[in-house]
């Protein structure tokens, strides 16, 4: 007979913190006033502090928890304090774009809240049923947040195709599973690790399971040919949910990459190998190529963010081919400097484009540098660390892939990459340009800006600085959480 | 061994052929005077007032919605009350706290409205 | 009566499994792709059951619960995404669903 021991409930007391705010703004919704909903806005908050907080209250007890399932490990920690990191800046974000758009339903920061416990939960699970859960609750929040400006007819059709590509992946992901624990008996992985490992274990059939997991996987972080749902869906939603969702359940789904591609580089051989140094190579052309025609800014960071899933495939090809734990730190480097950049470019256009999100051609930044300097010199910076100007978070974190990459002797793969990061400069630099260069009356909004926003962008700023000028701290710590426990 | 299921595939056989027969005959043999009012769909002799494809009220779909996902969450029920007894309060006090979580739903879509039918 | 053994089973799960992905990647109807979907949980809920019966535990069966009430809750977040595109779209077409290009 098993029960729940202290120590098991310690070890996902961040989660179980998440849930409870997230229940508790749920059921106070109906009964705050419309005018007051800030209110649950700023309690959300307190959730996501307060399960930050978790972490230090708790003594330090890496550990399997619940029979196996939960994996308390260095490498889940980082991950969730990513996802708190992502909430806290994404609501922060939200709070003043809600009320500008009339959409100011506190629905929107339980949805936050529950689509981090799922990916807290994708990182942190080492048992497939978990993070088939994980993965579904953090999705299916993501659908609903999607379409979340529901009488806009572009935030509709991006919420159903999110959602149609999104369950039909899930569901690829699901065969995958099954056929999984059909060949092995089991779901855990570790198990699973210890059960392929041994000699005629793995046969065609294992490998199409694996493929099939992959595909579901891909889907979530957008690796060609699993591309064309990013640019409708980041351009369709909301732009504070798109900071939220081109980041977070897209490290989410990395993490789970990670987890399961690693544990199994071994046994699986170079198969596995080579589809993730396939779909790198493609994922970062395609992306960046495709980013160049662009004359929407949400449609081209979509694209941009198909291309740096590339750039992150890059770090977990060359884990897989060295084995050593330079890849996954860097992984889960480019990971967190990422998110902090394309959370602040999103929330900063979410402001940029006004009421109704009507200004977000590249077109309606002309001449905003005079205009708005304070808000197009932080765009500006974010659109450097983007393409990985020196001195920006954005410059180590590719810094740390390529290096990995060459220490594992994926050259060609590496040029591949270096290449990308050159045409990219193109069209992050186009919108600086467009801004600064060009002639005109920006039609943008160039309202101040509301002081949680200005919080978020200024955190988001300072990690990407402190990323790019002292990065060795930080490297450090990825380090250390690289080595997945199982 | 294999006759149980024997058994049952002559039976289904029987069943296609009577039906089969008993349809194809009235087909065949049957005198098909068509007028307006056969034609007519049957609603239990009362005269069927417009088409049956008409909009449905959005309250449908919503009650409809909410039945299914309260539905299957009762589906958990049945492996916890098999084994109840060897849980003790274990079981006891995890199985609260779901009904818990979802009487939180339930509060929240009967404040929000959802289940007012007039609305 | 002889058991049915799990290979069948296996077989009706890939059947199902390929007619839910035809349907996917054929039907334009929101709502069939939808149900097409559920095709697919299902044979997967086909799968772990018989996988589970072969091992002889009950981890399959609990997944399959689980898988169960994923398939509602996707449902009810679909027909709801599709009630507000259709209030706005006044179609569930999926080929009309095109204000961002594809």
């Amino acid at each position: 007979m098993t029960t729940v021991s202290i120590p098991d409930v310690m070890r996902i007391l961040p989660e179980l913190i998440l849930a409870g705010f997230a229940i508790l703004v749920m059921l106070f919704e109906p009964f705050v006033p419309a005018g007051r909903k800030r209110v649950l806005g700023w309690i959300a908050l307190l959730g996501v502090l307060v399960a930050g907080m978790a972490f230090t209250w708790a003594p330090p007890n890496a550990g399997m928890a619940f029979s196996g399932s939960i994996a308390a490990d260095g490498f889940s920690y980082f991950f969730i304090f990513l996802f708190l990191t992502i909430a806290a800046l994404a609501l922060l974000g939200s709070i003043n774009y809600l009320e500008r758009d009339n959409i100011h339903h506190a629905e929107y920061y339980a949805l936050i809240l529950f689509s981090t416990v799922g990916m807290c939960f994708m990182a942190a699970s080492a048992e497939l049923i978990m993070i088939f859960l994980g993965l579904e609750i953090s999705s299916l929040s993501t659908y609903v947040l999607a379409g979340f400006r529901r009488h806009d007819p572009r935030s509709n059709e991006s919420a159903m195709k999110y959602f149609l590509l999104g369950s039909f992946a899930t569901a690829f992901f699901l065969y995958g599973i099954a056929f999984v624990y059909g060949l092995t008996g089991t779901t855990n992985l570790v198990d699973l690790a210890a059960d392929l490992a041994q000699p005629g274990k793995w046969s065609t059939l294992t490998r199409a399971a694996l493929i099939l997991m992959f595909v579901g996987l891909a889907f979530k972080v957008s690796t060609v040919p699993f591309q064309i749902w990013t640019p409708d869906v980041y351009q369709g939603a909301p732009a504070p949910v798109t900071a939220f969702l081109s980041t977070g359940p897209k490290a989410a789904a990395f993490a789970v990459l990670v987890r399961i591609f690693l544990g199994l580089a071994g046994p699986s051989g170079p198969a596995a190998f080579w589809v993730i140094w396939i779909s790198a190579a493609l994922t970062m052309t395609v992306g960046n190529f495709a980013a160049l025609l662009q004359k929407n800014v949400k449609r081209m960071l979509a694209y941009s963010a198909i291309a740096h899933a590339g750039y992150v495939l890059v770090g977990l090809a060359a884990a897989m081919a060295s084995g050593s734990t330079e890849g996954a730190s860097a992984v889960l480097f480019y990971l967190a400097a990422y998110a902090f950049m394309n959370v602040g470019a999103f929330l900063l256009i979410a402001h940029l484009a006004g009421p109704g999100e009507g200004r977000t051609e590249i077109s309606d930044f002309t001449g905003l540098g005079r205009a708005a300097p304070g808000a197009a010199a932080c765009l500006t910076v974010f659109m450097l660390s983007l393409s990985g100007i020196p001195s920006t978070a954005g410059f180590f974190a590719k810094f740390y892939v390529f290096r990995a990459s060459v220490h594992a002797g994926l050259i060609g793969l590496t040029i591949i990459a270096v290449l990308n990061s050159v045409v990219s400069v193109y069209y992050y630099l186009n919108l600086v340009v467009t801004m600064y260069m060009r002639e005109g009356e920006p039609q943008a909004a160039r309202t101040p800006m509301p002081l949680p926003l200005y919080s978020a962008i200024a955190a988001s700023l300072f990690a990407i600085f402190y990323l790019g000028l002292y990065p060795n701290h930080f490297l450090l710590l990825s380090t250390l959480s690289s080595k997945p426990l199982p | 061994m294999e006759s149980g299921y024997l058994t049952i595939l002559i039976y289904i056989g029987a069943v296609v052929f009577l039906s089969a027969a008993i349809l194809g005959m009235s087909a065949w043999v049957g005198v098909k005077r068509p007028t307006r009012e056969k034609l007519s769909p049957y609603e239990c002799g009362i005269q069927p007032v417009g088409d049956a494809r008409e909009r449905f009220s959005i309250s449908f779909y919503l009650v409809g919605m909410l039945f299914i996902l309260f539905d299957v969450e009762a589906v958990f029920l049945y492996p916890w009350a098999v084994v109840y007894k060897e849980l003790k309060w274990f079981g006891f006090t995890e199985m609260l706290l779901y009904i818990l979580i979802l009487l939180a739903g339930y509060v929240y879509i009967w404040k929000k409205g959802a289940l007012d039918w007039s609305r | 009566m002889m058991p049915i053994p799990p290979t069948w089973c296996v077989y009706l799960g890939t059947g199902l499994f390929t007619i839910g992905v035809i349907g996917v990647l054929t039907r334009r109807n929101v709502i069939i792709i939808l149900m097409s979907i559920e095709l697919i949980l299902n044979a997967v809920n086909i799968n772990l059951v018989a996988f589970s019966r072969y091992f002889g535990e009950v981890d399959g069966q609990i997944f399959a619960i689980f898988v169960i009430t994923d398939a509602a809750a996707e449902a009810a977040v679909g027909l709801g995404l599709l009630i507000a595109l259709f209030r706005n779209k006044e179609t569930v077409n999926a080929d009309e669903i095109d204000l961002l290009k594809w």
